[in-house]
């Protein structure tokens, strides 16, 4: 037993380091993500036919392609055209473009799901387009997209996992490390896993706990 | 009498299909018009064009003989910003079919947010406009709920105070008890009788002939994108000189 303690201790230092690393890019990716997906669906109401066009293309590329080859061609790629861009950046832009395109398709479909009547009777009181988005139709859209958005979230914390192949020091990279110095295999990649789980639990917890408060105002 | 709107030459196509063929409309500050007529007739379409919420294709609007939506320079006519259109879109309240509260909000904030957002209204100040408008329309007991906890006709009361709540020069309605049960038209046509008693300017888009004849100075009887015939409600309604008019309120008015 003790023995067991000593090992998940001597083990689960590196592992926890790299949880850190995990929350990081996980949180950042999610930002750009979520910067790019509400940018290019509010862009696909309005921007010109060539803009919608290559926001399409965008889309169906990262949608259709895995996120392990776009992170190998940013980080490998790039660094053969010279540009140099480090493990935690490639992967956080790789992530990032990824969600982008997963969160441009949840935050127009949520738009597109706000009844038209909506947006009508906030320009017959008087405000402009963008407050009419602003406090009528985003606060809507928000609702609508929280559950697909947050399995979205969930799904983004897993697959951080991808990156320990550029050796991004995240948990799967610490656990690889620590396989190869201990050959302890199995017993290294269940902590990993009940790692991610402690992560992720969580943040599925606060998503229900969000949507059943949203549900108040229906 | 003061002219309040005026519609001129009014023409709207959408693609190939002409709604609206050459209407002219005028309406004097006070007055009540009620708009009847077969649907498809572009009784909606006309209504929804006076506050630009469909952009004619061609004619103009005046409120307040102000014109509206356009700006006019050197004889030719030119689209409002957005933003100029909002301004002007505040002095009209509209009242639609299917309410159209918005639903993340509570009644009272419904009614409040555009007098915050639009007017710069401070919150309570908008908050005492809110609930006077909501009395008026005997919905102060509600003002904590939220749009999907109300009946329809509680809802549609909720959309006339917010309407009443931009303190508008004009109150358009479109068909406002169309979607609602038979048993809750009567209490929003007694909201919008007592509004009509205040002397308020509005137009009224409706299938309650019997309705538009207590509240309505005028009736309009529109057929395939035009005027067909208008007056007093009395000689309208009661002596249609028209054949089509006669025919339609033949179908409506069911022989008693």
């Amino acid at each position: 037993m003790l023995e067991l303690l000593q090992k998940i201790y001597d083990l689960g230092g590196p592992l926890l380091l790299g949880a850190v690393t995990t929350v990081e890019i996980t949180v950042l990716s999610f930002i750009v993500a979520l910067s790019i997906g509400l940018l290019f669906a509010l862009l696909k109401l309005g921007a010109p036919k060539p803009v919608v066009w290559l926001i399409n293309v965008y889309v169906e590329v990262f949608r259709n392609t895995p996120v392990l080859a776009q992170v190998f061609i940013i980080y490998f790629g790039l660094a053969h055209t010279g540009i140099q861009v480090a493990a935690i950046p490639a992967a956080v832009i790789g992530l990032g473009l990824n969600g982008g395109a997963i969160l441009t398709e949840i935050i127009r479909a949520g738009l597109a799901a706000v009844h038209k009547g909506q947006r009508e009777a906030a320009l017959s009181v008087g405000m402009t387009p963008w407050t009419s988005l602003r406090f009528i139709i985003l606060p809507q859209t928000w609702r609508i997209t929280l559950p697909p958005m947050g399995n979205y979230a969930i799904a983004l914390l897993k697959d951080t996992a991808v990156v320990s192949a550029i050796a991004a020091p995240e948990i799967m990279f610490y656990a690889r490390n620590l396989v190869t110095s201990t050959f302890d295999t199995t017993f290294i990649y269940i902590l990993a896993a009940l790692l991610y789980f402690a992560l992720s639990f969580p943040l599925a917890r606060m998503v229900n706990h969000f949507e059943q408060r949203q549900r108040a105002w229906q | 009498m003061e002219q309040l709107l005026q519609v001129e030459g009014l023409h709207k196509s959408f693609g190939s299909l002409d709604v609206l063929m050459g209407v002219d409309m005028a309406l004097e500050r006070g007055q009540k018009t009620a708009i009847i007529g077969p649907s498809g007739c572009g009784k909606s379409t006309l209504l929804r064009c006076i506050n630009y919420m469909e952009i004619p294709t061609s004619g103009h609007i005046h409120l307040d003989g102000e014109l509206f939506g356009e700006k006019k320079a050197n004889d030719s006519f030119t689209r409002m910003s957005e933003k100029e259109l909002a301004v002007q879109r505040a002095q009209i309240g509209m009242v639609f079919q299917g309410f159209y509260l918005w639903p993340h909000l509570n009644a009272r904030d419904n009614v409040a947010i555009s007098a915050i957002k639009v007017r710069g209204m401070s919150k309570a100040a908008a908050y005492e406009l809110a609930e006077d408008m909501l009395e008026k329309v005997h919905m102060s007991h509600k003002a904590d709920e939220f749009p999907e906890r109300l009946s329809g006709g509680q809802q549609q009361r909720v959309a006339i105070a917010r309407a009443l709540a931009q303190e508008p020069k004009l109150m358009l309605f479109d068909e406002p008890t169309s979607a609602l049960d038979p048993e809750l038209i009567g209490e929003v046509l007694k909201v919008i009788h007592e509004l009509a008693d205040e002397g308020r300017s509005m137009v009224l888009v409706t299938h309650e002939i019997r309705f538009a004849r207590d509240v309505a100075d005028r009736v309009i009887f529109m057929g395939d994108g035009v005027i067909v015939e208008e007056g007093p409600p009395s000689e309208v309604l009661e002596n249609p000189k028209n054949e089509r008019l006669r025919g339609f309120l033949h179908q409506i008015i069911k022989p008693e």
